[in-house]
């Protein structure tokens, strides 16, 4: 098996990069697909939390790539899913612990038994950074509706072409269709046409993506959430599946229109 | 009354929306090529201030600009017209001149070398419209022919 090496990033911190692997990898492994979700952000560990896995960590990162660890062993199996993993970031290492090189030789053997290995890259354009690019097949790039997160996105899209790893694909979190609809938001046409990148997936905002985090159950796992079905159709394009874009316009109609200006004056 | 209109047919009022988008627009123009808005324009000034010393342009309607389709093609536009009227004092130019023998011998050499900018200025002066020009073309040419100039008084 060939897995493929999906590194999801967006230069920019807080745009919900952590939240997006975890869905990713909830949504992939629901999919019946072989998953490893890599916390690359070495330090600030937090993909373990996100998913609900923060008690069951032995080893890390760190202690696989010096060899304190074995593999195998030191990868935490999701409570709900068989073949979705976790390696979680070392909380208290220097950051220079890992290498690229020992990045492209861990998921080189990862991509053996798993059809994705997904990465979790810390913000900021360093050596966290350049670790989670370096063995990347595919990058997505998360940003958010908001100008510094789309100049940072820019940002690092140009340090991904660079690296000969693009072009990125785009997902924009985090969209209040009600704003764009009254001007005052970007919208995902906007965000399209200043970074000239596809788009992979529009996730709208969503309350239950806080409840998600605070019980630790992705809210992928929620059928409820529009963001966590929009967050599935981004796993199944990953697999290569043609989905359609959800239709995020709650349009009320001429008369709950008229009602709201009513009660509005 | 339009702005209530517009909000009972939900049609979208222009808002920071498109605001971002612009400066989204021109900041990233900028830091892609690594070049901030308050250099871009000293670097402006910087070349002008070369052509206008080779050559006499309209400089109100002087437009250098960055044009990027997308990241990797990007390219800096100049446009440079010539300032009309004045361009018939450079045709003048040598005729003037003739009189003292190191300007004639200058303006001799300048013949002699840039015939090709002279049929071009000729050229772009003959069109009623604007005679347009592109900066690199005709700043390079009328530079290489200064130096031979230079070379031979």
């Amino acid at each position: 098996m060939a897995g493929k090496v999906v590194t999801i990033s967006s230069g920019k911190g807080g745009v919900g990069k952590t939240t997006a692997t975890a869905n990713l990898g909830i949504s992939l492994a629901s999919l019946g697909k072989k998953v490893v979700v890599i916390d690359a952000d070495i330090g600030l560990r937090n993909l373990d939390i996100i998913m609900g896995l923060e008690n069951r960590i032995v080893y890390d990162l760190v202690d696989i790539v010096e060899g304190r660890s074995k593999l195998r062993q030191s990868m935490i199996k999701h409570k709900k899913f068989e073949d979705l993993f976790l390696i979680p970031a070392a909380q208290t290492r220097d950051k220079m612990a890992v290498s690229p090189e020992d990045m492209v030789k861990l998921t080189d053997e990862l991509r053996e038994e798993h059809d994705f290995v997904l990465i979790d890259s810390p913000a900021g354009i360093e050596r966290g950074f350049r670790n989670a690019l370096e063995p990347a097949d595919e990058v997505l790039i998360v940003t958010n509706p908001e100008v510094s997160a789309v100049r940072d996105a820019d940002r690092i899209t140009g340090l991904i072409e660079a690296a000969e790893k693009g072009p990125g694909r785009l997902i924009l979190n985090r969209i209040k269709p009600e704003l764009v609809k009254k001007g005052e938001m970007l919208s995902s046409d906007d965000v399209f046409d200043i970074l000239g990148l596809s788009i992979i997936g529009i996730i709208p905002e969503d309350e239950l993506v806080l409840s998600a985090s605070n019980s630790g159950v992705p809210v992928t796992l929620n059928t409820d959430s529009k963001a966590g079905m929009a967050f599935n159709n981004v796993a199944r394009r990953l697999t290569g599946e043609d989905v359609p874009f959800m239709n995020l316009e709650d349009d009320p109609g001429f008369f709950r229109r008229l009602v709201r200006l009513i009660e509005g004056l | 009354m339009t702005s209530l209109l517009n909000r009972l047919f939900g049609r979208a009022k222009k808002g920071s929306g498109a605001t971002a988008k612009n400066r989204l627009h021109f900041v990233l123009q900028h830091d892609r090529i690594h070049l901030p808005p308050q250099r871009m324009e000293a670097m402006k000034r910087e070349i002008l201030a070369v052509i206008v010393k080779y050559l006499v342009v309209d400089q109100d309607r002087v437009e250098i600009a960055l044009e990027q389709r997308d990241r990797s093609h990007s390219k800096l536009v100049a446009v440079i017209p010539f300032a009309k009227e004045k361009q018939v004092q450079i045709e003048l130019g040598p005729a003037v001149a003739a009189g003292g023998s190191d300007s004639n011998g200058a303006g001799k050499a300048s013949e002699a070398v840039s015939d090709d900018d002279l049929r071009e200025e000729e050229s772009s002066d003959s069109e009623v419209g604007e005679p347009l020009a592109e900066a690199d073309e005709t700043s390079k040419s009328d530079t290489d022919s200064e130096e031979k100039d230079d070379k031979k008084t």
